[in-house]
């Protein structure tokens, strides 16, 4: 039972990761703040057209971070403890995208609309990057070492930390962490430009949407496959279920996709439907290139972060005692804990029934300038 | 210099970031409600003067929300990111509730915030008065599940500690989600969000009538916003009466810093008004103890004879300890239980406490060594010692007293406003209601007066909670200072600049913000 849970808890957790990678094509359209967008009008109209979306995409990040918490508070412990000034950075750059929309077009906020609006472009594009370093880190580990049993050192109870001065800082010097990271910024904007192809009714805009397409959506795919290349020769560490000793093994995300095959077929549909996502907005209309693409960035993001820690695969390396290194086993909660989440978790269908009636409501028509300017409409 | 170690700026960034958010998240929950009734008056009326009304107070809650959010996200990572050991030593229990305000009340909130402030011409008014009052329970629903991982932490229930896992486990859910001090508290912290959220309403409403401008407006405001401030103030007092029972209970320290009492007897009396001596610092027990017992603990005081054993426990006569006493032990108490039983001096529970955490070292050792004998003997022994657990941590019995001034000041600082804020209401109903408002000027500069009052009372209370509850995160099983991450000072000190400075920019620009608007006025 608890290795059900223990995998039942990985899918959802990885679940939300994906989700919030797609939402995060508010930070993707934040990044063409000066970029695409230039003039105020433009500005205006792409912030109000994000702004709409910001706080689930926000709650979702809060959400995740709650989850893992609850269901491997080991990792929670030692990633935010060790890697800290990487979180810390993190945390930073969403801290200022929270007060941005509402405060960059109101009179008397102190810094004026310019700051705001570097604000949201530093949370699109640094944020994204940094949360895929941390993500990346789920396959290359980190200089941690960990110890539960040093809480009876009375002297120093420390149970675990970074074993070096830069406190995560150093993830971001690990080309296949920033590869990662790369790869999410180009992912979130890659969504962001279809957003506003999608939502936003201003010619200009959308033109000049569809022109950047073409780079970053090739980008997107030429990092994306060199991501996999990387992934799929990079070595892993595989625990015995048994013993719990931990072990290198080579090819071992490879071997992941294949030996379970359904994380396989899932990449592979996601890969399709990004593609068919990103060709529909180069050739037609791209009235549904957004979602095609997001719901194969899910499903490709959740089937790589299903191979981080199924199939025996420690999920959180520790670079510098392998045997200090976490899995699902040995970092995960209680099966009580387990099982009373997953309670609460039936009732995520519920709350996802009711975001769609929500966006769905909020989205029938798209933005234009005049909409946001009715006297009844909360203008960012 | 304590605030230069690596616990004393963890603390003071946790602190400082609680405040900041704190700031933020009363006004937010009592105005969600506020502008709740008014949106539900302007669906039934039809009148547009009432969307009016909620659109201006709308205004209001979305700036104040946007910098709630900001300051919120922290304070959930801070867990990980500076108090990692806590966070694996009681994640099994103090993880669950967090999960869930995420999955139920975070997207509850920042869904239906969308339908409230981008739906107006989108939906149907029955959907979006339905949104707005979803908005507002998403709001109350955030503060019960991180009132209910608070409570855990100052009243644990439910959990075993697993010597194989070396964490408690949690295992009994409701015992940790309907415990009688999550309750309490849940009620005693909304009830202030109300109050608060009220006589902020009342507050500015007050500026307009001042300034002869917006009259039916303020009027109105006034009237929905004192009602519910006062309903919701009665509420509030009757909670914190239930939540001295509980403290008596459980942090009996707590209690006796609230009080500033150092030598108690039975028939406690409650000090109604007090100045500490500054000279009876609770250092000098141990460097000084002659000079320390000829220094009386209070330059002027007020009390109440029995006060504090008819509050604690309904009885005149009922013994409740002093912080001294605590520190001796040997007075006799009534456990949760209900079963009377000797106080164990605080040397006696370090002592015990070092039993508990060497066997479980002696555990895992005798566990390596596939030693079954040793590993039950080592198991007695930790169940045995388990719940002094904590105060194997302890270097001195003082070290168990939080900063009594500290504590001392801002209960008499909550209680005294919490008094001034019936009157306040109270008046506030009876002018409004004769239309004598306009005429009592000194009333509305009274109630503008009034809104720092109210920051002062809200936080003041959470110093209470928190300062009172040192030295532990968990009551009696773990100290702040075995709870604390394995990260550099000069990093925690970096960061806890950083956040000082960006929070205080982002909350001046909120404040100028909201100047503007409130200046601009309902009908811009």
């Amino acid at each position: 039972m608890l290795y059900f849970l223990q995998h039942y808890w990985w899918l959802l957790v990885s679940l939300l990761g994906a989700i919030l990678v797609f939402l995060m094509f508010v930070q993707g359209g934040q990044s063409l703040l000066f970029g695409i967008a230039k003039n105020n009008d433009e500005k205006t109209l792409l912030i109000n057209a994000l702004g709409h979306k910001w706080e689930l995409t926000f709650t979702t990040l809060v959400t995740f971070g709650g989850a893992i918490f609850a269901s491997f508070p080991l990792y929670y412990s030692t990633s935010f403890g060790g890697a800290y000034w990487l979180w810390m950075a993190i945390l930073f750059l969403f801290v200022i995208q929270a007060v941005s929309f509402e405060y960059r077009g109101k009179a008397g906020n102190l810094l004026g609309a310019k700051s705001y609006e570097t604000f949201l472009f530093l949370n699109g594009l640094l944020g994204t990057i940094l949360i895929g370093v941390a993500v990346g880190t789920f396959f290359t580990g980190g200089s941690f070492v960990m110890n539960k049993m040093s809480i009876t050192n009375i002297a120093n109870p420390v149970i675990s930390h970074w074993t070096n001065g830069w406190h995560g800082l150093d993830a971001i010097a690990v080309p296949f962490n920033l590869l990662m990271g790369i790869v999410v910024y180009l992912a979130a904007r890659t969504l962001g430009l279809l957003y506003v192809i999608k939502q936003i009714d201003l010619d200009y805009l959308v033109k000049k949407a569809k022109v950047q397409i073409k780079v970053t959506g090739v980008a997107f795919v030429l990092g994306f496959v060199a991501l996999l290349a990387a992934l799929f020769t990079m070595t892993g560490y595989s625990v015995s279920p048994e013993n719990g000793l931990i072990s290198p093994v080579r090819y071992k995300y490879f071997f992941n996709m294949v030996e379970l095959i359904w994380p396989a077929i899932m990449l592979v549909t996601g890969v399709v439907l990004v593609l068919a996502g990103i060709g529909t907005a180069l050739f037609f209309k791209g009235k549904n290139s957004f979602f095609l693409t997001g719901g194969g960035v899910v499903l490709a993001v959740w089937s790589i972060l299903i191979c981080a820690a199924f199939n025996n695969t420690a999920f959180f390396v520790s670079n510098i005692d392998i045997q200090q290194s976490l899995t699902l086993y040995n970092s995960s909660s209680s099966e009580f804990t387990l099982k009373v989440m997953a309670y609460a978790s039936l009732f995520i269908p519920f709350v996802l029934g009711y975001v769609i009636f929500v966006w769905r409501s909020l989205t029938k028509t798209k933005m234009s300038n005049e909409d946001i300017s009715l006297p009844d409409s909360h203008k960012y | 210099m304590f605030l230069a170690s690596l616990l004393g700026l963890s603390r003071l960034q946790f602190a400082l970031t609680a405040m900041f958010h704190w700031i933020f998240v009363p006004l937010t929950i009592g105005l969600g409600i506020i502008i709740a009734i008014m949106e539900t008056y302007y669906v039934r009326t039809g009148n547009e003067f009432w969307k009016r009304t909620t659109k201006f107070w709308m205004k209001i809650f979305a700036i104040n929300f946007a910098i709630g959010v900001a300051t919120g996200i922290i304070l959930e990572f801070q867990f990980g990111t500076n108090w990692s050991n806590y966070s694996w030593f009681v994640g099994d229990i103090f993880g669950a509730p967090l999960a869930i305000e995420g999955i139920f009340a975070f997207f509850l909130e920042s869904t239906f915030f969308a339908i409230m402030f981008f739906g107006w011409n989108k939906v149907s008014k029955n959907v979006h008065l339905l949104s707005t009052w979803l908005v507002a329970i998403g709001t109350i629903l955030s503060a019960l599940w991180i009132l209910v991982a608070n409570a855990w932490m100052q009243y644990p229930v439910g959990m075993e500690f697993n010597p194989d896992t070396a964490r408690n486990e949690m295992v009994d859910f409701w015992a940790v989600a309907l415990s009688p001090v999550a309750l309490n508290k849940f009620i005693h912290t909304v009830s202030n969000c109300f109050v608060h959220g009220g006589v902020v309403v009342v507050g500015i409403s007050s500026w307009y009538l001042l300034r002869k401008r917006e009259e039916e407006f303020a009027r109105k405001s006034i009237r929905i916003a004192a009602v519910f401030g006062l309903i919701s103030l009665v509420v509030l007092i009757w909670s914190g009466d239930g939540s001295a029972y509980h403290v008596a209970k459980k942090q009996p320290m707590k209690l006796a810093a609230m009080e500033g009492l150092y030598i108690s007897k039975p028939g406690t009396p409650i000090v109604a008004f007090g100045i500490l001596n500054p000279n009876k610092t609770i250092a000098r027990l141990e460097s000084d103890s002659l000079g320390y017992a000829l220094e009386k603990p209070y330059l002027f005081n007020i009390s109440i004879p029995q006060g504090l054993s008819l509050l604690v426990d309904r009885k005149l006569n009922t013994f409740v300890p002093g912080i001294e006493d605590i520190i001796q032990g040997g007075y006799t108490y009534v456990d949760e239980l209900g079963n009377e039983k000797v106080a164990l001096p605080v040397r006696e529970r370090m002592k015990r406490g070092k039993i508990a955490i060497d066997a479980l070292a002696l555990y895992h050792k005798a566990k390596e060594a596939s030693d079954e004998e040793g590993k039950a003997l080592a198991l007695g022994e930790l169940k045995e010692n388990f719940s002094h657990f904590g105060y194997g941590f302890i270097e001195k019995p003082t070290d168990i007293v939080p900063n009594v001034p500290l504590t001392f000041y801002a209960f008499r600082i909550m209680v005294i406003l919490g008094g001034f804020f019936i009157a306040f209401l109270g008046l506030a109903i009876y002018l409004e209601r004769r239309a004598l408002l306009s005429r009592n000027r000194w009333f509305l500069y009274l109630s503008i007066v009034s809104i720092p009052l109210v920051y002062i009372c809200t936080q003041a209370g959470w110093i209470v909670a928190e300062v009172g509850r040192q030295p532990w995160t968990i009551q009696d099983l773990l100290t702040t200072g075995a709870s604390v991450s394995g990260v550099s000072t000069s990093s925690v000190a970096t960061t806890t600049i950083m956040f000082f400075v960006l929070f205080s920019v982002l909350l001046a620009a909120e404040l100028t913000i909201l100047f503007k608007v409130i200046k601009k006025g309902p009908s811009a």
